[in-house]
């Protein structure tokens, strides 16, 4: 009989998954990827074959302008792998199209999280809780001081800013992909239904995102704004952009950031916010460590991110658990 | 505490200097006594809870969660008083948060004995924010950017007083101050300064730029390369301040043990020695005195290698009298008759420049230089000493600066309005021909000096000249060259060039100049007058 599990490698660069010779969200070109979700440290381009989600297909189509070997795979559909291997796409709640993987063979179970929330979004549906042998979990907020807030109070905080400074405007840096997409659908769940003005780098997935039925109200580009219009309202870039020269043409604008480590003070301080908004699409410490009570794994692998901490956590909860070593997965601006 | 917490968090988050001003202000006029007075002790550093130590806080939170986490989350965060307001569990029901006179009272009848069971009562009434601000009270270290200038400088804005009148009345008070918001919140007398050594605000002087005055109106002094200094002794005390208004006697015990005449003296602090103005001069330079600040205590070798003493250039106060509303010309006799009774080891006068006229007074001036001294002052005859720069009063003339050629190497992005602009140059010279190979070694580093165009220019012409970068640093293709104007240089065991430049500024951008014409390090070691 093989030894138990034989037929997973986590190697530095994804997670070879032998019998069927598939790499989960590998961080090179392979024959065969399992792509759990669009973001690009994930969802690299160059593969022979890319498994994935059709709305991360369409997301890879955006970025890379091929869709060359893409299989799409509806949620909660068992296909089948060379093998004998079976995998099945899973909610995970992070961002449109994210998913976690399933994979069984022989008779064991393995659950690869990929990137995952457990709080609502209203761009995506929620994760759903999977029975498995072995847990391969992201642990991106993985330190007991991450709690996050609830999102409706870090919305409070940025829209009480834009009444208090109607001379200004405000100026969010989100992700490209997912985050900036929440943050407007949060915006407009709390009432806001002014235009919400983009940088360029924003627009095309704004508009995959409308395509695939997520209403966004009313979004313009900043470059076709004047100055007049943009006074009092809401202006979301990248994070790359905020302390650069493309924001000079704001007027006089507050900078925010939504991210996770909005959470600690330096942090915020670094990258020059004033308006710091503790919204992430990862799930933070409460919620990766009920995740691990909640499936009950064997054991826990566990990936990027403060692997330590959640390794320290598994052994006081005397739950069998190792760090995975992977390569490339950091999210700075998460 | 919720206002309090709220500040704090705001100030963290603000980089503009006015904008600190007003969040403070607003804060001061809202706030009730005797809150707000605690606060203003509280981001001042004048608050200490011996009880209260950040070991306390890691045994508080060690207890309960595994020490392992929270060395973890420690190391994270960077701070152990943020760590443990993420940390310290949600209270069950809504909090009910103490007022900040409340904590105060609490925190200070804590003691060693009773701090591991009292402090987490507190803690179970805040949010995180206020377990933050909470402990931030508790433990001292702020760092949030809050200078007691600045502070001082909210509070006269917040009540609409002069800042002067508040730095005068602020000596001496404990907080929570309630006589110092007493007189600017509520109109009472204010507080009296007899008998306490304390500091009064310097008068400072305009930069006589290119225009002329007549000495029948003006006198001269020498202007010392030193720091200024007040030396207050009342009540049997003596203060030295520096011109912040911070007391750095315990840096200068010297001075502070030789005065015991009632006074408040200004004047220059020097090292003794045979730089400035030669034998006669008897003043060593910076770079000595250099050796002898920011120290808590001083010893004996210390004080032997480099004793003190202050060049005296004007009297506030003497034996009781306010000479402060009298003309400078009877200031000057006052000091003038008060100095020979002074310890001569420690204090001496500076001279009176004398020069028939301006032309005279200029060719005098010129010889500033070899006798390292820093330039000359002018003191309008009839000028009482008014706190603050008053036009036309005082002014100095420093001797021209020195210039040489540098290349750029790197540039760093600003604050403030200045943050998205490569603003922050580093610069370099040749360590022999480049012609030859020669590599350039930084020399140092400017900030200001260009104008808001050249600035823009500057900006891209680094963005278009990126060899590397190192997250907010880019290190430039080193082709562009910076006559850089400085008041001195003086040899550093610090940089690897061995130099130290004071005052650096861009004069002129030189980019018709090829860099490999900018000067070597030669050029500037020559200058160097330790």
């Amino acid at each position: 009989m093989a030894r138990e599990f034989s037929w997973i490698r986590p190697e530095p660069w994804g997670i070879h998954v032998v019998p069927a010779d598939c790499w989960i969200d590998p961080a090179r070109p392979v024959d065969r990827a399992l792509v759990t979700h669009g973001h690009a440290d994930h969802a690299r381009g160059g593969h022979g074959q890319t498994f994935a989600t059709p709305a991360t297909l369409a997301i890879m189509k955006l970025r890379y302008a091929t869709e060359e070997g893409a299989v799409p795979v509806p949620y909660g559909e068992r296909i089948a792998l060379p093998g004998g291997v079976h995998a099945t796409w899973i909610p995970a709640g992070h961002v449109l199209g994210s998913a976690q993987i399933l994979l069984e063979h022989a008779g064991e179970r393995i659950v690869v999280t990929g990137d995952f929330k457990r709080r609502p979004d209203p761009t995506c549906p929620p994760f759903e809780v999977t029975p498995c042998d072995i847990l391969v979990t992201e642990a991106t907020f993985g330190l007991p001081v991450f709690r996050h807030p609830p999102v409706e109070q870090e919305i409070g905080k940025l829209l009480t800013a834009l009444v208090a400074n109607p001379q200004r405007c405000v100026l969010v840096g989100a992700y490209a992909l997912g985050k900036a997409q929440r943050l407007i659908a949060e915006l407009r769940r709390a009432g806001h239904r002014d235009t919400i003005w983009l940088h360029g780098a924003m627009e095309r997935m704004c508009r995959l995102y409308e395509e695939w039925g997520i209403d966004l109200g009313d979004l313009r580009l900043m470059s076709d704004a004047s100055k007049e219009e943009l006074t009092g309202s809401v202006v979301l870039a990248p994070p790359s952009a905020l302390n650069d020269r493309w924001s000079r043409r704001l007027p006089d604008p507050i900078t925010a950031m939504a991210s996770g480590w909005m959470q600690v003070r330096q942090r915020a301080r670094q990258r020059m916010v004033e308006l710091p908004l503790i919204i992430s699409d990862h799930a933070d410490w409460d919620e990766l460590t009920q995740t691990v009570v909640d499936v009950n794994p064997a054991e826990t692998w566990i990936t990027h991110g403060r692997e330590e901490a959640m390794l320290r956590w598994c052994e006081l909860n005397q739950r069998k658990a190792r760090a995975l070593a992977l390569l490339g997965y950091e999210d700075e601006d998460d | 505490m919720k206002a309090f917490a709220a500040l704090l968090d705001a100030l963290v988050y603000t980089r503009s200097r006015n904008a600190k001003l007003k969040l403070l202000a607003d804060y001061l006029r809202e706030t009730p006594d005797p809150d707000r007075g605690w606060a203003l002790a509280a981001l001042t550093d004048g608050l200490d809870f011996p009880a209260v130590k950040s070991a306390t806080i890691r045994n508080l939170l060690t207890e309960r969660i595994d020490p392992i986490l929270w060395t973890l989350s420690r190391e994270y965060v960077g701070d152990s008083a943020e760590t443990a307001s993420l940390l310290w569990p949600e209270p069950a029901e809504s909090p009910s948060p103490p007022t900040v006179s409340e904590a105060v009272d609490a925190l200070s009848h804590m003691t060693r004995a009773n701090v591991m069971t009292q402090l987490p009562r507190m803690l179970d009434r805040l949010d995180a924010n206020g377990r933050y601000a909470l402990l931030k009270l508790a433990t001292g270290a702020m760092r949030i950017g809050i200078s007691a200038r600045l502070a001082k400088t909210a509070f006269a804005q917040a009540f609409d007083v002069a800042v002067e009148d508040v730095e005068e009345h602020w000596h001496g008070q404990a907080p929570p101050y309630a006589a110092l918001f007493d007189w600017a919140a509520h109109g009472a007398e204010p507080p009296s300064s007899e008998n306490l050594p304390l500091f009064r605000p310097f008068m400072l002087a305009h930069g006589l730029e290119d225009s002329e005055v007549d000495l029948a109106d003006y006198a001269a002094e020498w202007k010392w390369d030193g720091i200024r200094v007040q030396v207050v002794h009342a009540g049997g005390e003596t203060r030295v301040y520096s011109r912040s208004g911070d007391d750095i006697s315990a840096t200068f015990p010297e001075i502070a043990e030789a005065l015991a005449i009632d006074a408040v003296l200004d004047g220059e602090l020097l090292v003794r020695g045979a730089h400035q103005g030669g034998e006669t001069g008897g003043a060593a330079s910076f770079n000595a005195l250099q050796q002898r600040l920011g120290r808590k205590t001083v010893s004996k070798k210390m004080r032997k290698e480099y004793p003190a003493f202050v060049r005296l250039y004007d009297a506030l106060i003497v034996e009781g009298e306010d000479l402060r509303p009298q003309p400078w010309t009877t200031r000057r006799a006052a000091l003038e008759e008060l100095v020979p009774r002074l310890d001569p080891l420690r204090f001496d006068i500076s001279g009176v420049i004398p020069a028939d006229d301006f032309t005279q007074l200029a060719a005098i001036r010129e010889r500033a230089r070899d006798d390292a001294i820093e330039g000359v002052m002018l003191k309008r005859r009839d000028s009482p000493y008014v706190a603050g720069r008053k036009t036309g009063l005082w002014y100095k003339w420093k001797r021209d600066p020195l210039l040489i050629d540098c290349v750029l190497m790197y540039a760093q992005r600003g604050s403030g309005k200045r943050s998205s602009f490569y603003s922050d140059y580093t610069f370099g010279c040749w360590d022999g021909d480049p012609d030859a190979g020669a590599e350039l070694l930084p020399v140092g580093k400017a900030y200001f000096g260009f104008t808001d165009e050249e600035l823009k220019w500057l900006d891209r012409y680094v963005r278009n000249h990126t060899l590397n970068r190192f997250g907010p640093v880019r290190e430039t293709d080193k082709s562009l060259v910076f006559e850089v104007a400085f008041d001195s240089v003086h040899s550093s065991k610090r940089h690897k060039s061995g130099v130290a430049m004071r005052f650096p500024r861009i004069s002129r951008i030189r980019a018709d100049k090829p860099a490999h014409e900018a000067d070597r390090i030669e050029a500037l070691r020559a200058l160097i007058r330790d």
